[in-house]
């Protein structure tokens, strides 16, 4: 990285956002039907959460294995609020105390939790789905992080949170829907989510935030935070007797990470149609971290690209080998930890850029041959 | 000695540390004057490194004070002492290997450290005037975009002191800055400490006793936690306490 020009975007940066824009916003609706495209705005939901991973575990070296508690509790915010909307008095008049959600009734609930009252204003739930995650994130940054708690330890910590979260929503049947999740969402300020018309346009909705959060993570790579990150991971103690209070800059990350599992969680119930506590465990958040691993931990393009393929894997082999998949899915792991750790965006550095490079110059178009997504900058 | 004498840049008295009853540094008082370089020598397991961790908070002290210009450091945290004027390299060279020597200096310069500042910091010309004059001091001029993982043992050790010069801390601590270096390495960087120190107080942890010798002001000669002799290096090389223990084998 030269020093003379520290700008936000490389010129191969450019080009790397460029072709995932062009991916996203053109190639897959054009080539999918609504059925398939929606199915791929789910799974890039999920680039959220390995957005994140990447500049917690990649860039931090925090490695936290609960990010799907914030992917949860983003996407059980926004379900709440499309809940208190599908359950209107007209919709659940069979009920024995019509107006609350139908899994609240058949718990014999006969009236709203008072926690669940604010979430009848759309606005109050898209600042929950935020905020919520991030304070939950920022208490366990705080709590681990000014103790000096990391690496293993808090990886181990977090994976327990996620089963806590867990058996607490099961649990909680009668206020969270239990096992099954806060199921048959319906519209969204009259507006119906399960319509064509409407699973396209949430693609889209979801393509932008997604892209205003790659552009987040990009400026804080490239700013000197970035930097310090780089630094921690590898010299926690030189950093500190620099003058930094490592701890602040460790739990502002994971916040960050958090907040942007928490857009993906919402997004995911808006275009799914429900959420459920199988998301929240330990199983999808260590799926999370294998998406991240796969599109390369240093990668933020990567993160993306890891989460649609891996995705898109699941869905088509466990279609026509259900039992297999989670042997392809370790497989796939042992693979990447073995052979690449740098994941698709290592394998694109190391050998597509240089050979990109090369017949551009022979087609006499001259290019900088610099690999893109190069680790750790 | 006199107690709080304002003379005195740092005052360390009664230092204690006991590692589950086991006391690496015993009641130890020392007391570094302005510009001074105090250079602290001692065999294997005298607790050198140990006293320099005390005072940067890296490892917190049983009992004592160390009085910083009028600050207590043993009640503040590592990186308020860092921002108090005190700078501590390493005894293995610490530099960001993953970053370029201009973005390992850059860390280090004292501004924009909480999140914030952090996010906002912009490289203007006032930031790369002060790299390059650092980096003019430490010999890498000519190496400011290479990664620092692939400087030589030495040149990463100078640059770990460039990274402290950046702050222009008022005591600067240094752990066996010169070991594993070159004779010629060596020499330059005998060079370098005596260019630094002209203008604030050093703590140096030395084993090379011709290396000592050119840069100390004066010695403290450290067993067993304790201080076992204490002045200039004539002095102290002729003590007998000091031969038997140390210098004599």
């Amino acid at each position: 990285m030269s020093i003379a020009s520290h700008r936000l975007f490389s010129r191969n940066d450019l080009i790397g956002f460029a072709v995932l824009a062009a991916i996203i916003f053109i190639v897959l609706p054009l080539a999918l039907d609504t059925f398939r495209l929606n199915l791929f705005g789910k799974y890039l939901t999920y680039a959220f959460v390995a957005l994140g991973l990447v500049l917690c575990w990649g860039a931090g070296g925090i490695l936290s294995l609960g990010q799907g508690v914030f992917f949860g509790l983003g996407g059980y915010c926004m379900a709440m609020f499309l809940k208190l909307e599908a359950s209107s008095p007209e919709n659940t008049a069979i009920q024995s105390t019509p107006g609350i959600p139908d899994f609240m009734d058949w718990n014999q609930l006969s009236a709203l939790p008072w926690w669940w009252e604010p979430f009848h204003s759309l606005t109050f739930s898209i600042v929950a789905v935020v905020v919520v995650p991030v304070f939950f994130a920022f208490i366990i940054g705080v709590a681990m992080f000014r103790r000096r708690v990391g690496g293993v330890y808090f990886a181990i910590i977090t994976q327990a949170i996620a089963a806590i979260m867990t058996i607490l929503i099961i649990g909680q049947q009668g206020y969270t829907g239990g096992v099954n999740g806060i199921t048959d969402l319906r519209t969204l300020k009259g507006w119906d989510i399960r319509t064509d018309s409407a699973k396209e346009i949430l693609y889209f909705v979801n393509g932008i935030l997604l892209f205003a959060c790659l552009l987040a993570a990009q400026y804080i790579r490239k700013s000197k935070l970035g930097r310090i990150l780089i630094a921690m991971r590898d010299q926690e103690d030189r950093v500190r007797f620099s003058g930094y209070d490592v701890a602040d800059f460790k739990i502002f990350v994971f916040c960050v990470g958090a907040a942007f599992a928490a857009i993906g969680g919402a997004m995911f119930t808006l275009q799914v149609g429900f959420m459920s506590p199988s998301f929240v465990g330990i199983v999808p958040s260590i799926e999370m971290v294998i998406y991240c691993a796969v599109g390369g931990r240093l990668s933020i393009l990567g993160a993306v690209y890891g989460a649609l393929l891996v995705n898109w894997a699941k869905t088509t082999f466990s279609e026509s080998f259900p039992e297999l998949w989670l042997f392809g899915l370790g497989a796939l792991f042992i693979a990447v930890v073995m052979a690449f750790p740098n994941g698709l965006a290592g394998v694109y550095a190391e050998h597509v850029a240089p050979r990109i490079a090369r017949l551009l110059r022979r087609g006499g178009v001259d290019l900088p041959a610099t690999p893109d997504k190069t680790p750790a900058e | 000695m006199t107690i709080n004498n304002p003379n005195f840049v740092l005052m360390v008295e009664g230092l204690t540390v006991s590692f589950d009853g086991f006391k690496a540094v015993n009641d130890l008082s020392f007391y570094v004057e302005p510009n001074e370089c105090r250079v602290i020598i001692g065999p294997n397991g005298a607790g050198k490194t140990t006293v320099l961790d005390l005072i940067c908070g890296r490892t917190k002290a049983t009992a004592g004070s160390v009085n910083f210009k009028g600050q207590e450091l043993l009640k503040m945290r590592e990186d308020q002492i860092v921002h108090a004027g005190v700078g501590r390299k390493f005894q293995t060279p610490s530099v960001y290997e993953d970053l370029s020597v201009f973005e390992n200096l850059e860390i280090s310069y004292p501004k924009g450290h909480n999140v914030f500042g952090a996010l906002t910091f912009r490289r203007d010309q006032q930031v790369k005037d002060r790299i390059a004059e650092i980096a003019e001091t430490i010999f890498l001029q000519d190496l400011l975009e290479e990664k620092a993982a692939y400087l030589s043992h030495g040149q990463k050790q100078w640059l770990e002191i460039g990274m402290l010069l950046i702050q222009d801390p008022e005591l600067l601590m240094l752990d066996e800055p010169v070991a594993g270096m070159s004779v010629a390495e060596r020499k330059k960087t005998a060079a370098l400490l005596n260019r630094i120190i002209a203008d604030r107080s050093v703590i140096v942890i030395e084993h090379d006793m011709g290396f000592v010798a050119d840069i100390a002001t004066r010695v403290t000669v450290l067993h067993q936690g304790k201080t076992l002799s204490e002045g200039s290096m004539e002095r102290v090389q002729n003590d007998p306490k000091v031969i038997e223990v140390y210098l004599g084998h």
